[in-house]
């Protein structure tokens, strides 16, 4: 009894006494210590996708993201004459110890390794920002052990751009690790002589209105994958299923192709001598002198790449409207309303989500599209991705690249962020 | 004793074999060249014989030319250059030398004499050779159009006829970069052949070119890539086209094409060599690159495209073709008969002005 009231009086057993498993370890531990493990096997599993997407996705993206601000070749190259233009104002040509700076760091960086040697990229990266600044580099470079003080006459005789204040004003404003001005190109500005950035001469502006039409090119090819694609979509989804699926292939076959296939193809049945001039013309419908220019221009863009990406609106919006059932149409007409009105009110809202994944899908495909543009836009159907590529590609400017590039990836990003507050991620069905 | 000896004398006749065995170790080299035709006749005329002078070396071809220099860039900085040679413009070839991707090159030491002893630094053509860049050919850009576009009687035969579509009406298909373009314009506008870069380095020069550029400009097809030029012409989509003399001597010659070259004004440039710094196989290079490129072999490659030789010594040699049998020489762009008012590309302009130029040229074609 006495002992029944100590007990009572005692703190609780759960309390005093953790709940423990059959070989000791409390419960909790026990549990969390499951948990862990659950935890660390899903992570071992999504490992690998995780490492891949990190290597080969967010990695390059956070390079490119850094290339195009990452400014290394003035200061690896002309650390002195860096330190001696610090006084300088900016007006007329920089004096003799200045100069003298420039002979020592040319004369130090010939003594290097040729693979070392930061002359080279130096002329290269100077010459994006001013045409001729790599020969006045090169040239100079050569001749540089033969100079005699005073130096700021055997630098300007050996090139006339020594001469000029607008190479010194570029070396001291780009004289810093990192840069804004292959953004400041890749939006059609420039520096003025203040140091002001303002717009370029009109006649070498291009990568803002090429940013427009590639946005303009890409909502077009969007709408009409829409408007070719919902029908044959909804013939499918409305289809029995055997022959729906004969038909799909029809739909993928193209998919299946190589894409330089269906490009040429669209040529040899486009162009001014092709098939479908050559039938209109033979029907009478048109004149032989007014073929129609439907290839090398937008239209040979927008007709090719359409067709392209059809089957990424086809496939989400036959997926959801697979999945709509008849009955609610059938209910609807039952409940009065037109055949118009049912389709209008009661099954399109329903096939809205696969509107907007194959809306998102193709928009964000045929914005970054270069091949295709490149074969069959002629001058006015190129996309800026066409631009993106001749820098990595050919110029080699690959800051001006990263810079244009990661534009682009913030525009979309942008686009992606309106079309989520409008119409909600989420709704998105992929199929 | 004896048996460690006879150990030590066994274990030394296998290093011997060893030895030579890794001299003879299969060797497999990646030569990056610009495909087609010109890969073809780089096979035919140097792939083949090396590998058969040297049955340990397999040669691969790698298509990638036409971008090369970020190649050589992007496996330069990866640390990982798995290109041996690589075939390129020299324009490219003085930008990739600038940024310390590909050797230097020592032509003398590195490369065959001519067969009367005349070093290669002579033997070359003038000017031909770069600081890192070895000759292989000569090409030209040239003006190329179809007989049957226009009326009897009527054959333009000069850079002018391009800019005059009233006696010469019909699409034009011109490459869409400022190069060759440019420098029509102007030499269609009277500027001599020599002066033209004096004037197309200033501003007012540069106005005029396009003012010139601008009179055609509604009848101009642009064309990217080199086999679309011929292709425009055989469809008859356009009347005139650039191209390279090379694919339009294989569109007209060898294809059957109805076109016609016209030699004036011809834009001439080099095309040849440049070895990648570090690259895995160097010692074979070497050896591969002083047979390649001595007198014989380069006069061989134009038996099976018409690119002139970069060599003088190698100019005599030039013979018939190989499959067709036609002799080469009036096909060559150095031949006289053609070489009557040439334009040498000055790769120094475009390096240093190429970037300007090409923002005001995609500008034009966008307005």
């Amino acid at each position: 009894m006495s002992q029944a009231d100590a007990t009572l009086t005692a703190p609780p057993p759960a309390r005093r006494e953790k709940l423990v498993t059959a070989d000791g370890t409390p419960l909790r531990r026990a549990l969390e210590r499951a948990n862990r493990r659950r935890k660390l096997t899903a992570l071992a599993l999504v490992a690998p996708l995780l490492a891949f997407i990190l290597i080969f996705f967010a990695f390059p993206i956070a390079q490119m993201m850094w290339r195009s601000v990452d400014n290394p070749q003035i200061v690896n190259a002309l650390p002195r004459t860096l330190q001696a233009l610090e006084t300088w104002d900016g007006q007329g040509i920089p004096d003799e110890p200045v100069f003298a700076a420039l002979h020592a760091d040319m004369l130090e960086d010939l003594d290097r390794p040729r693979r070392e040697q930061a002359i080279g990229p130096l002329g290269i990266r100077l010459n994006y920002e001013l045409s001729a600044a790599r020969s006045a580099i090169s040239r100079t470079s050569r001749d540089v052990p033969n100079f005699e003080a005073p130096f700021s006459d055997a630098f300007t005789d050996a090139h006339r751009l020594w001469g000029q204040p607008e190479l010194w004003r570029i070396i001291k404003r780009e004289g810093r690790p990192l840069t804004a001005s292959y953004y400041v190109a890749a939006l059609d500005r420039e520096y003025d002589e203040a140091g002001n950035i303002v717009q370029r001469d009109e006649n070498r502006r291009i990568y803002v209105s090429l940013f427009g039409r590639t946005l303009a090119l890409s909502l077009a090819i969007t709408f009409m994958t829409f408007a070719l694609g919902f029908p044959i979509a909804y013939f499918l989804a409305n289809l029995p299923m055997r022959y729906a699926n004969l038909l799909m292939i029809a739909v993928l076959l193209p998919f299946w192709t190589s894409l330089l296939v269906r490009t040429s193809a669209w040529i040899v049945l486009l162009q001014q001598q092709g098939v479908i001039n050559e039938l209109l013309v033979n029907i009478g419908l048109i004149s032989d002198g007014n073929r129609l220019n439907m290839i090398y221009n937008q239209t040979g863009t927008i007709i090719a790449m359409t067709h392209i990406l059809l089957p990424f609106m086809v496939l989400p919006l036959y997926s959801v409207m697979r999945t709509i059932p008849v009955t609610y149409t059938r209910a609807a007409k039952s409940l009065g309303a037109t055949p118009w009105t049912a389709f209008r009110r009661v099954y399109f809202p329903q096939t809205l989500p696969g509107i907007g994944a194959g809306g998102v899908l193709v928009f964000i495909i045929s914005i970054g599209y270069y091949i295709t543009p490149a074969l069959v836009g002629g001058q006015s159907g190129r996309m800026i991705s066409n631009e993106i590529a001749r820098h990595i590609q050919q110029s080699l400017n690959w800051g001006l690249a990263a810079a244009l590039g990661t534009m682009l990836l913030v525009g979309v990003l942008v686009l992606y962020w309106l079309y989520n507050r409008l119409v909600g991620a989420d709704s998105l069905k992929l199929g | 004793m004896s048996s460690t000896t006879k150990l030590f004398g066994l274990s030394a006749a296998a290093s011997v074999l060893a030895l030579s065995a890794a001299a003879q170790d299969p060797v497999s080299l990646t030569i990056v060249s610009w495909g087609g035709a010109y890969t073809a006749s780089q096979q035919r005329a140097y792939h083949d014989p090396y590998m058969e002078a040297n049955p340990h070396v397999t040669i691969n071809n790698d298509d990638g030319s036409a971008n090369a220099l970020a190649g050589l860039r992007a496996q330069s900085q990866a640390g990982n250059v798995t290109w041996d040679l690589v075939d390129m413009l020299p324009s490219d070839a003085q930008l990739a030398c600038d940024e310390g991707i590909i050797m230097q090159i020592d032509h003398d030491e590195m490369l065959a004499a001519a067969p009367d002893g005349t070093p290669a630094s002579e033997d070359f053509l003038p000017g031909s050779l770069g600081e890192c860049f070895i000759p292989q050919i000569v090409y030209s850009t040239v003006l190329t159009y179809r007989p049957g576009a226009f009326e009897d009687g009527a054959h333009p035969a000069s850079i002018n006829d391009l800019f005059d579509v009233e006696n010469f009406p019909g699409r034009r298909a011109l490459q869409d970069r400022p190069g060759t373009n440019m420098e029509w314009a102007l030499y269609a506008d009277g500027v001599d052949p020599e002066d033209i870069y004096d004037v197309l380095r200033t501003p007012e020069g540069v106005d005029r070119a396009f003012a010139k550029l601008d009179t055609i400009k509604d009848h101009i097809i642009f064309w990217t890539e080199g086999a679309q030029a011929p292709q425009l012409l055989a469809d008859g989509e356009v009347a005139f086209a650039t191209g390279y003399n090379g694919r339009m001597f294989e569109a007209i010659e060898v294809e059957g094409m109805d076109a016609a070259i016209i030699w004036d004004g011809q834009v001439v440039e080099w095309d040849g060599w440049v070895v990648p710094a570090d690259g895995p196989n160097m010692e074979v290079v070497m050896d591969y690159l002083h047979f390649a490129t001595d007198t014989q072999r380069l006069a061989d490659q134009a038996k099976f495209i018409s690119y002139g030789p970069a060599r003088a010594s190698s100019a005599e040699l030039v013979g018939e073709h190989a499959d067709l049998g036609i002799d080469m020489g009036p096909h060559m762009p150095t031949n006289p008969d053609n070489y009557y008012a040439p334009i040498v590309l000055d790769n120094d302009f475009w390096v240093d002005y190429g970037d300007e130029m090409r923002e005001r040229f995609a500008n034009w074609m966008l307005q």
